[in-house]
């Protein structure tokens, strides 16, 4: 018997807003208990909400990403429950009348290998709505701990159609997902940090059926690599009991990451009933065609659409823009370098997908261990401006403009390409152009071919035995001319024309 | 003019304060005195703050002695309901759940009296949350009224008329759900104002039912609400459903308005049987004054009055279901000692916490925004109320402005509706659908029954056009000529 899963998410992203959705308290991660709280976090008697603007127009700009039809009128609903990670006993939210509507996600499933681009497909999104996000228990032996922090901060609800089949696929949306909504500046979706968490719903049902399975919703899961594992076992787990003839129950599972299995949390008891209705203290909005239009306009380039124009337009390699693609900051510095120089877009590629990256890993890793209290700290990196800069190129003291002129100079033929490694390296540190650290360094190539003649000459008269092996037709044999040329010019003669002119002066 | 200090209007206690004939703290002193002699009767407020009082009053008197009076309202004594924000000062709402919660905010109509240099003296009784016609559903004390200590004072803001009504404050602020100003006004012989909902920030005003909600003044004279609107009125970044609007100067425009000319609507529908005959008779006399003052009279008729009582009960106890539902023992409401767990403290602390009235209502809500009956009752409730605002809008097409009695009754004896919650629903039937559509409504007295009980005229207005309302009643008001009676022989 063959099964296939029908599998569809609810993802949560928390927006990179200033403040929270309903008040003015600023948001950040990692401050002290209740630190960032107000009377209307609290929801003291007597306050009222006012929605942030920013957050519904983040949730439009995703929507938009995605094609997703923005209605002119929206509102927002009490969803009511009681539990102590909410204040008002009703979470603020949308019902009946989402930001976004429909819309798809463009996902690309693994390729061959690194080197050969994926399958593409679409995911169906069903609707995107803004809400706030709730606060956070901590439960001990004997009491509970409720930190309001997080009340309030917005949160967009993504919601997909049951248009998903593997883990792999899953896995793809994910990381789709965060590109998209982190190229815009909307969130930077670090799950680890909670910025972005996975309910998805997995049913198993007989090939070419058309009803649904019985659904199972999983939770707990802190990264998109976990949440693939967990949609691995979870199908092999449904799959398994349909296939010993165990019904499946209509469950919440959440994934234990040390023994990477799904273990019941509660089955579904009665539907719990929300009462959801119209917030009465929030009017409805109307969102402009005009505004939809000018958010449109701002929205950076889909970022499977800049990948197959890297690959089109500078003929880059698939797996060089598969590094440099999904991540904004490398893109702007790759543009930005271009600007500059557009002479030899695969090489300033290369060192930003090789050494670029290489360098800023090894720079957040060594941050790590030195990092304070403050990790929002204002990026001052270079790409400055960009929304949604990490801040990981604090460090890098390299502007995309040297990059450019490093790859300039080794164009130029004025370093060798061994040399250019050890240049990007002092320039990523100093931020000095490759210029005057050749300079500083005396790492000029010698080019003036009459000095190079000279020392071609000298080692000429002082090795007859290589010139005749040569002659003879021992073409390796001219190395050993060579090397006394490099040695005497302090490994600074440009190597193409030493061979050249030894040749010319053999014949 | 009456010789009791304590009976005069703003507009004269300003005009004593600017001449130096009075201080604002020996003023302040005068209200905390006749608190002193009377309130042991009427029972009006629940909480005082004194020191905080006088402090303000002398910083009051500091700013007039280096001409730097912020207006009228600099240095006078105002009542406030418990449900109004003050930082530093108790709110109770008239709830055991609160019985011991300080607010650590001022609301921001509050604060706008804090600035125009106004003193907040006494925190007023009020019906549990808002809830209630007489003043009986408090939990902490039962109002008298002025008139007869034996009667209510009306409700909810039964503590504000009581106190401006027995001269413990020179006016004071209330809020109006479903008639909660303009009915207390009316049974203790004051004027009362239901602005225009969206003219008055809501922020601050713990929300029974946040659609319906405003904050309003109540006074002795129409000058003097006009006063207390003028400085509490206006847009407001906190309160999303605050409108922005021009605020004229109330007080100024009162002299420019007259009935002459204007077209006044008697709806046929408010004049239905069950009415008291005194009030019929108080309020059919005002609306001949109204003619006498050159109006023309004309019958309208609101044809879905009578569904406004049923839509207003589920509108309300919705809203109110969800708006309560923060009061849960678990930060800094009453919570009940008893508990056994999380679950078993919500239950506890709101049993415990909440009192019958408020327990019907919360209920009531509930079961309306139920899943399955949302579309039979919520809905349907919305849509109705949309025909009720159509109706208003489609008589103000042919009038200036709508009068109506504002009670069916004079004040109903202490104890005498307790027990049945519909004769008490139906206390507040012509003074819900202003709500409901949104409008100004005012009540001003018109006469006194053979008891010697006030009788209240309510006028009704054009969304946002108090100026022309305060201006008609004004008119009313002087033509009239009895504000000048005062309760006093009750409270010897």
């Amino acid at each position: 018997m063959e099964y296939e899963a029908v599998i569809g998410l609810e993802v949560h992203v928390q927006l990179k807003t200033k403040t929270k959705l309903f008040t003015d308290v600023a948001y950040r991660f990692g401050a002290g208990p209740n630190e960032l709280t107000d009377e209307v976090v609290w929801a003291l008697p007597g306050v009222l909400p006012v929605i942030n603007r920013e957050a519904v127009l983040k949730t439009i700009k995703a929507g938009l990403m995605f094609g997703c039809k923005i209605p002119e009128l929206t509102k927002w609903d009490r969803k009511n429950y009681f539990y102590p990670d909410s204040p008002k006993n009703y979470q603020l939210s949308q019902y009946d009348m989402p930001l976004c509507v429909g819309g798809e996600v463009e996902i690309e499933l693994p390729g061959k290998n690194a080197s050969q681009m994926g399958e593409h497909r679409k995911v169906k999104l069903t609707r995107i709505h803004l809400e706030e996000d709730v606060g956070k228990l901590t439960h001990h032996v004997s009491d509970s701990l409720v930190d309001y922090n997080r009340a309030g901060v917005p949160l967009m609800e993504i919601v997909s159609e049951p248009d998903m089949h593997t883990a792999e696929e899953v896995f793809a949306y994910l990381n789709a997902l965060k590109t998209c909504i982190s190229f815009a500046g909307i969130s930077d979706c670090d799950m680890e940090k909670g910025q972005m968490r996975a309910d998805v719903n997995i049913s198993v049902r007989r090939k070419g059926e058309t009803k649904l399975g019985v659904k199972v919703e999983m939770k707990n899961m802190n990264s998109p690599s976990n949440v693939k594992d967990c949609v691995e076992y979870e199908i092999g787990r449904q799959i398994d009991c349909l296939t010993r003839g165990e019904p499946l129950v209509q469950e919440t599972r959440r994934w234990d990451v040390q023994q990477g299995v799904t273990q019941s949390m509660r089955t579904k008891e009665m539907a719990h009933d929300y009462r959801y209705f119209p917030d009465p203290d929030l009017m409805p909005a109307k969102i402009s065609a005009s505004l939809v239009e000018k958010l449109r306009s701002e929205l950076p380039e889909i970022p499977f659409d800049r990948q197959r124009r890297y690959m089109s337009d500078y003929s880059l390699p698939y797996s060089v823009t598969s590094v440099i693609c999904h991540d904004r900051e490398l893109c702007e510095f790759f543009e930005a370098a271009l600007k500059a120089y557009s002479g030899n877009p695969k090489a300033v590629a290369n060192f930003i997908a090789n050494d670029l990256l290489r360098e800023l890993s090894e720079l957040s890793a060594a941050e790590s261990e030195t990092e304070g209290a403050e990790p929002e700290k204002a990026s001052a990196g270079a790409c400055g401006g960009a929304e949604g800069v990490s801040g990981r190129f604090a460090g890098c003291k390299m502007t995309p403009e040297n990059l450019a002129g490093l790859v300039r100079v080794i164009d130029g033929g004025q370093i060798s390409k061994q040399m250019a490694k050890e240049v990007f390296c002092q320039m990523f540190r100093s931020g000095e152009t490759a210029e005057s650290i050749i300079d500083s360094k005396g790492l000029r190539q010698n080019s003036d071919s009459s000095e190079i003649e000279k020392f071609c000459l000298d080692a000429m008269s002082n090795n007859q035995k290589a010139i005749d092996e040569y002659k003879a037709g021992n073409a390796k044999a001219i190395n050993a001319l060579i090397g006394p040329v490099m040695k005497q010019s302090k490994g600074k003669a440009n190597p193409g024309m030493v061979l050249e002119i030894l040749k010319k002066l053999i014949k | 003019m009456s010789g009791n200090i304590f009976y005069k209007s703003v507009a004269e206690l300003e005009k004593m304060l600017d001449a130096g004939e009075i201080s604002s703290e020996e003023l302040t002193k005068e209200y905390i005195s006749r608190t002193r002699s009377v309130d042991g009767k009427v029972q009006a407020q629940l909480s005082n703050y004194e020191d905080s009082a006088l402090a303000a009053a002398r910083a009051s008197d500091a700013r007039r002695a280096h001409g730097e009076k912020r207006g009228a309202l600099d240095g006078i004594p105002v009542g406030l309901k418990d449900v109004l924000a003050v930082r530093g000062q108790k709110l109770t709402c008239a709830s055991k759940m609160l019985e011991n919660y300080v607010s650590p905010y001022t609301g921001t109509a509050m604060s706008k009296l804090e600035k125009a240099g106004a003193v907040f003296w006494g925190r007023l009784n009020l019906d549990e949350f808002a809830m209630g016609s007489s003043c009986e559903n408090s939990a902490f004390k039962k109002t008298r009224n002025p008139w007869d200590l034996t009667r209510a004072p009306g409700g909810s803001s039964g503590g504000s008329a009581a106190a401006v009504a027995a001269g413990e404050c020179a006016c004071a602020l209330g809020s109006d759900t479903g008639g909660s100003i303009r009915q207390p006004a009316s049974f203790c012989g004051v004027v009362g104002v239901k602005p225009t909902y969206g003219l008055v920030s809501r922020f601050g005003l713990a929300a029974f039912a946040s659609s319906l909600d405003q904050i309003g003044p109540f006074a002795r004279t129409v000058e003097d609400a006009a006063i207390l609107l003028g400085a509490i009125a206006g847009w407001d970044a906190k309160d999303s459903t605050s409108v922005k609007v021009d605020v004229p100067d109330y007080r100024a425009s009162l002299s420019e308005g007259s009935l002459k000319g204007k077209v006044v609507g008697v709806p046929k529908e408010y004049f239905i049987e069950g009415i008291d005959q005194q009030v019929r008779a108080a309020v059919e006399s005002g609306i001949d004054l109204c003619a006498k003052l050159g109006a023309e009279i004309r019958q309208i008729s609101l044809p879905h009055t009578d569904l406004a009582l049923p839509v207003y009960y589920i509108i309300a106890t919705a809203e109110a279901s969800s708006n309560l539902a923060r009061y849960d023992g678990m930060r800094y409401t009453h919570r009940s000692a008893r508990a056994t767990d999380s679950t078993d403290l919500y239950f506890k602390s709101r049993a415990e916490g909440f009192g019958e009235e408020v327990k019907r209502r919360i209920i009531l809500g509930s079961y309306v925004l139920s899943s399955g009956y949302y579309d039979a009752y919520y809905l349907r409730a919305q849509q109705v109320r949309t025909l009720i605002r159509a109706d208003f809008g489609k008589a103000f097409e042919d009038v200036d402005v709508i009068v109506t009695p504002t009670s069916p009754t004079t004040a109903f004896k202490i104890g005498e509706r307790a027990s049945d919650p519909l004769s008490m629903y139906l206390s507040d039937i012509f003074t819900i659908n202003v709500n409901l559509a949104g409008l100004p409504g005012l009540s001003v007295p018109c006469g006194f029954s053979s008891e010697g009980l006030p009788i209240g005229l309510q006028m009704i207005g054009r969304p946002f056009d108090e100026a022309n309302l305060l201006s008609y009643a004004h008119a009313f008001e002087r033509a009239a000529g009895i504000c000048d009676r005062h309760p006093e022989s009750s409270l010897l």
